[in-house]
C-alpha cells in the first residue's frame, strides 16, 4: 500500500520535472524565435556567414601566424589562444605562489607570517581592475624607452614596449618542445605511478624506475635532434623604432598574467590555509613520531588530506581567474572580449552571433575545468578512502 | 507554487509581445524629451564641462533636433556610448538619435540597419608624434607602434595603408579614449592615430601638449555625422533637414543674435526656412517655426563650430574642408523649397 503512493508521488514528481523542463525549452525557443524576428524586422543582417570573411585588421599579440587575409574564423581561434594562454599560466602561476603564501602565513616564524598576512590581505581588498591598471601604468611609466633600454648580458632587452628574449627562429619549434615537455611530464607521471605500486609489491629498487624522472629531459632533447636545423636562436637587436628579432613579450601580457596570478594567489593561499588547518593535529604529530622530515610530512600526510577541503573552493578560483583575463580588454591585450567582442562586433555588426560565441567559450572552458578538477577530486578521495 | 503559473504566463507574454519600434518622433512627443547617444568625452564633439552640461558639436545636433522636435533644446537625456555599443543602442531603441563622431561607411549603411542623414563635420585619420622623434612624414612611421581606439574604422584604415604603403607597424588598441592617451603619453606608442579633429582633442589632454605635433597628412575620408534606425524615413528626414537648416542659415547670415529681426526680412528664401512663407514644416510633421527654433536656440553651422571647434576653444580648428561651398569647403545645404 505503501508502496503504491510512494510510486504514484514518484510519477507525479517525474511529470512536474517533465513539465517544468518543457517550460524552460519553451522559453528559450520564444527568445531565440523573438531575436530572429526583431532582427529581421530592423534589417540586420545576421548568420555566421562573416567568419569566412577576411578581419582586415592587425593584433599585438598572437602565437598563429596572421597576416591581411586571415579570416575572423581565424582570429576567433588566434583571440581564443590567447584567453587559454594568459588564463594557463596565470593559474599555475597563482597556484604556486597561493601555496607558498599559505605556507608562510602558517609559518612558526612571526615575521614571515606577517608578511603572508600582509600579501592577503592587500592584493584580496583591492579591486583586480585597479591592480591591472597599476600593474600597466605604474610599471610602464616608469621604463625607459626602446633607444635607451635596460639590457641584461646583451641578450635580454628591457623597455617601455616589452621584454625581448632569444628565441627560436619559427615559434612552431619553441611549441614542438613545450609539446614535447608536457607529454614527458604526463608519461613520467603514469611511469612512476605504475613504479611505485611494483615497489610496493615487491619491495624492490630497480634501475628503471628512474626512468620516469628522466622522461621529461629525454623527450624534448629528442625533439630538438628532430627539428635539427629549425632549432635556429633569433636574437633581438635595435632596428629603427624598436628592438626586431626574438620574441617580444608586451608589456600587456606581462602586466595581465602578473595582476591575475597575484590577485587569485591571495585567495588561493587562504583556501590552501583552511585546508591544512583542517586536517587534525594528531596527523601531524603521528607522522613527525614516524620520524618523517617536515617536508615529507606536509606531501604525504597532510597536503593530500587537505585537498578534501582544498579542491572545490579552489576550482572556483580557477574558473574566476579565466573570466577575469577578459578584463584584459582594459589594458590592450587582444585577448577573445577584446578582439571578437570588441573590434569584430564593430567591423562585422553580428552582435548576437559573437556575443553567443564568446558565451559558449566561456560556459565550455568553465565547465571543463570543473569537471577537470571534479575528476581529479574523485580519483583523490577514492584513493584516501582506501588508505584510510 | 499558486503563483507558478500565472508567473509562467506573464513571462512568456512578456517574452513574445513584440516591441516593434513605433514612430520615433511620435515616440518623442509622447515622451517629452530626445534621447541621444554621444561619446564618452572627446572635446569638442562631446564632453561634460565643469558644471556637468554636454557640450560640443554632437551635442548641440542634438539640441537642434531636440528644440525642432519639442521647441525646447533642453529636452535631452544624454547617454554615453563607448564606440563599440553605440550601434547596438541605436538599433535597440535605447537612443533614439546617434550623434556621437561616427563615420558614415557603406558596411554601416548597409548592414547595420542604420541610416546616416548627413555629414556634420568632415574629417580624416590622423597621426600625433611627440617632437623628439623627429617624424616629418607618414613614410617615417615603419616599424611604429600606434596607439588606437578600438571599434572604429581606425583600425582598419591603419592596416590598409600600412599594407599598401609595404610598411610595418605594432598594434596596441584600447577599449577606452582615455587609456589610448594615457598609454601614449607614458611612451608605450611611437605615435597615436585617429581621426584628426579627435586628435587635437586629445593633445590638449596630454601632460606637455607642446611637445606633441598631429602630422599634417591624412589616410583617410571620416564623414562624421549623425545616425538614426534603418526605416523610420520621416525620422531621419527630420535630423537631415535640422543640419540643412543650420548650414542654411549661415548661407543666409542669419544667426542665434538676429534670427528675430531677420523674420522682418522680405527675402523669400529667409521667410521659407523661417516658416513665415510656405508649410515646410508640415510634411516633416513638425511646427512650422521648427528651423526658427533650431537657430534661436541652438545656433547656425558657423556658430556651433566656431562655439566647439574654432579659434576661441582650446581645439583651434580651422573651419578648412567644413567651410561652406561658396568659401571652398564641402558644407552644402539642399535648397528649402
Amino acid at each position: 500500500m505503501a508502496q503504491a503512493a510512494r510510486k504514484k508521488t514518484q510519477g507525479r514528481g517525474l511529470l512536474l520535472q517533465a513539465l517544468a523542463l518543457l517550460i524552460v525549452v519553451l522559453i528559450l525557443g520564444l527568445i531565440i524565435h523573438n531575436t530572429v524576428l526583431n532582427l529581421e524586422a530592423r534589417g540586420i543582417a545576421s548568420g555566421f556567414g562573416f567568419l569566412s570573411q577576411p578581419a582586415g585588421f592587425d593584433l599585438a599579440f598572437h602565437l598563429l601566424p596572421y597576416d591581411e587575409t586571415t579570416t575572423f574564423g581565424q582570429l576567433f581561434i588566434i583571440a581564443l589562444l590567447n584567453t587559454l594562454l594568459v588564463s594557463a599560466i596565470g593559474v599555475v602561476f597563482a597556484s604556486l605562489l597561493g601555496l607558498l603564501v599559505a605556507l608562510a602565513r602558517l609559518s612558526q616564524n612571526p615575521l614571515i607570517r606577517l608578511l603572508g598576512t600582509i600579501y592577503v590581505e592587500t592584493l584580496r581588498n583591492i579591486p583586480l581592475l585597479l591592480q591591472l591598471f597599476f600593474w600597466y601604468f605604474a610599471v610602464l611609466r616608469n621604463l625607459p624607452g626602446p633607444r635607451e633600454s635596460l639590457e641584461f648580458f646583451g641578450v635580454v632587452y628591457l623597455n617601455n614596449r616589452g621584454l625581448s628574449i632569444p628565441f627560436p627562429m619559427e615559434p612552431a619549434a619553441a611549441f614542438y618542445i613545450a609539446l614535447a615537455l608536457i607529454l614527458g611530464l604526463i608519461v613520467g607521471h603514469y611511469l612512476r605511478q605504475a613504479a611505485v605500486k611494483k615497489r610496493v609489491e615487491a619491495g624492490r629498487f630497480p634501475a628503471w624506475h628512474l626512468l620516469p624522472y628522466a622522461i621529461p629531459v629525454i623527450f624534448p632533447l629528442l625533439t630538438l635532434l628532430l627539428l635539427g636545423q629549425r632549432w635556429q636562436i633569433s636574437w633581438p637587436e635595435l632596428q629603427g623604432f624598436n628592438f626586431s628579432g626574438g620574441l617580444q613579450l608586451i608589456p600587456e601580457f606581462v602586466s595581465l598574467v602578473a595582476a591575475l596570478s597575484l590577485y587569485t594567489a591571495a585567495f588561493v593561499a587562504e583556501i590552501v590555509r583552511a585546508g591544512i588547518l583542517s586536517v587534525q593535529k594528531g596527523q601531524m604529530e603521528a607522522s613527525e613520531a614516524l620520524g618523517l622530515t617536515r617536508l615529507d610530512t606536509m606531501r604525504l600526510v597532510i597536503l593530500p588530506q587537505a585537498l578534501r577541503v582544498i579542491l572545490p573552493p579552489l576550482t572556483s578560483q580557477y574558473l574566476n581567474l579565466v573570466k577575469n583575463s577578459s578584463l584584459a580588454a582594459a589594458i590592450a591585450f587582444p585577448d577573445l572580449v577584446l578582439v571578437f567582442s570588441g573590434t569584430a562586433i564593430n567591423i562585422t555588426g553580428q552582435a548576437v552571433e559573437i556575443m553567443a560565441m564568446v558565451m559558449m567559450v566561456y560556459l565550455l572552458l568553465s565547465l571543463s575545468i570543473s569537471a577537470a578538477m571534479n575528476r581529479y577530486q574523485s580519483k583523490t578521495l577514492h584513493y584516501l578512502g582506501q588508505r584510510s | 507554487m499558486k503563483s507558478f503559473w500565472p508567473s509562467i504566463c506573464g513571462l512568456s507574454l512578456l517574452i513574445t509581445s513584440s516591441w516593434l519600434q513605433a514612430d520615433t518622433l511620435d515616440e518623442v512627443k509622447k515622451r517629452g524629451f530626445l534621447k541621444c547617444g554621444v561619446s564618452q568625452g572627446l572635446a569638442g564633439f562631446s564632453s561634460p564641462d565643469k558644471a556637468g552640461q554636454w557640450r560640443g558639436i554632437d551635442v548641440d545636433l542634438c539640441r537642434g533636433v531636440a528644440a525642432a522636435t519639442l521647441g525646447d533644446a533642453n529636452k535631452v537625456k544624454y547617454t554615453s556610448l563607448s564606440a563599440k555599443e553605440r550601434f547596438t543602442a541605436l538599433q535597440s531603441g535605447e537612443i533614439d538619435l546617434l550623434s556621437r563622431n561616427t563615420s558614415w561607411t557603406i558596411v554601416r549603411d548597409t548592414s547595420l540597419a542604420v541610416d546616416f542623414p548627413g555629414v556634420l563635420y568632415y574629417d580624416g585619420q590622423g597621426f600625433m608624434a611627440p617632437k623628439k622623434l623627429n617624424v616629418k612624414t607618414l613614410k617615417d612611421l615603419n616599424g611604429a607602434t600606434v596607439c588606437v581606439n578600438l571599434g572604429t574604422t581606425t583600425e582598419l584604415n591603419l592596416a590598409d595603408y600600412f599594407r599598401s604603403q609595404k610598411m610595418t607597424y605594432k598594434l596596441v588598441a584600447f577599449e577606452k579614449n582615455d587609456e589610448v592617451v594615457a598609454a601614449y603619453d607614458a611612451g608605450r606608442c611611437d605615435v597615436m592615430s585617429s581621426d584628426q579633429s579627435g586628435l587635437y582633442a586629445d593633445r590638449t589632454r596630454l601632460k606637455k601638449p607642446e611637445d606633441h605635433v598631429i602630422l599634417p597628412e591624412i589616410i583617410s575620408k571620416e564623414p562624421l555625422g549623425p545616425a538614426v534606425r534603418h526605416g523610420d524615413n520621416r525620422w531621419g528626414d527630420i535630423v537631415r533637414w535640422t543640419l540643412f537648416a543650420m548650414i542654411e542659415a549661415e548661407e543666409l547670415k542669419i544667426t542665434s543674435a538676429n534670427v528675430d529681426q531677420q523674420k522682418a526680412n522680405s527675402n523669400p528664401a529667409v521667410r521659407r526656412l523661417l516658416g513665415m512663407e510656405g508649410d515646410l514644416g508640415k510634411n516633416l510633421g513638425l511646427k512650422a517655426d521648427w528651423a526658427l527654433q533650431v537657430v534661436k536656440q541652438v545656433g547656425s553651422y558657423q556658430e556651433i563650430f566656431e562655439r566647439n571647434l574654432g579659434a576661441n576653444t582650446p581645439l583651434k580648428i580651422a573651419r578648412g574642408q567644413n567651410a561652406l561651398w561658396r568659401d571652398g569647403g564641402l558644407q552644402y545645404s539642399m535648397p528649402f523649397r
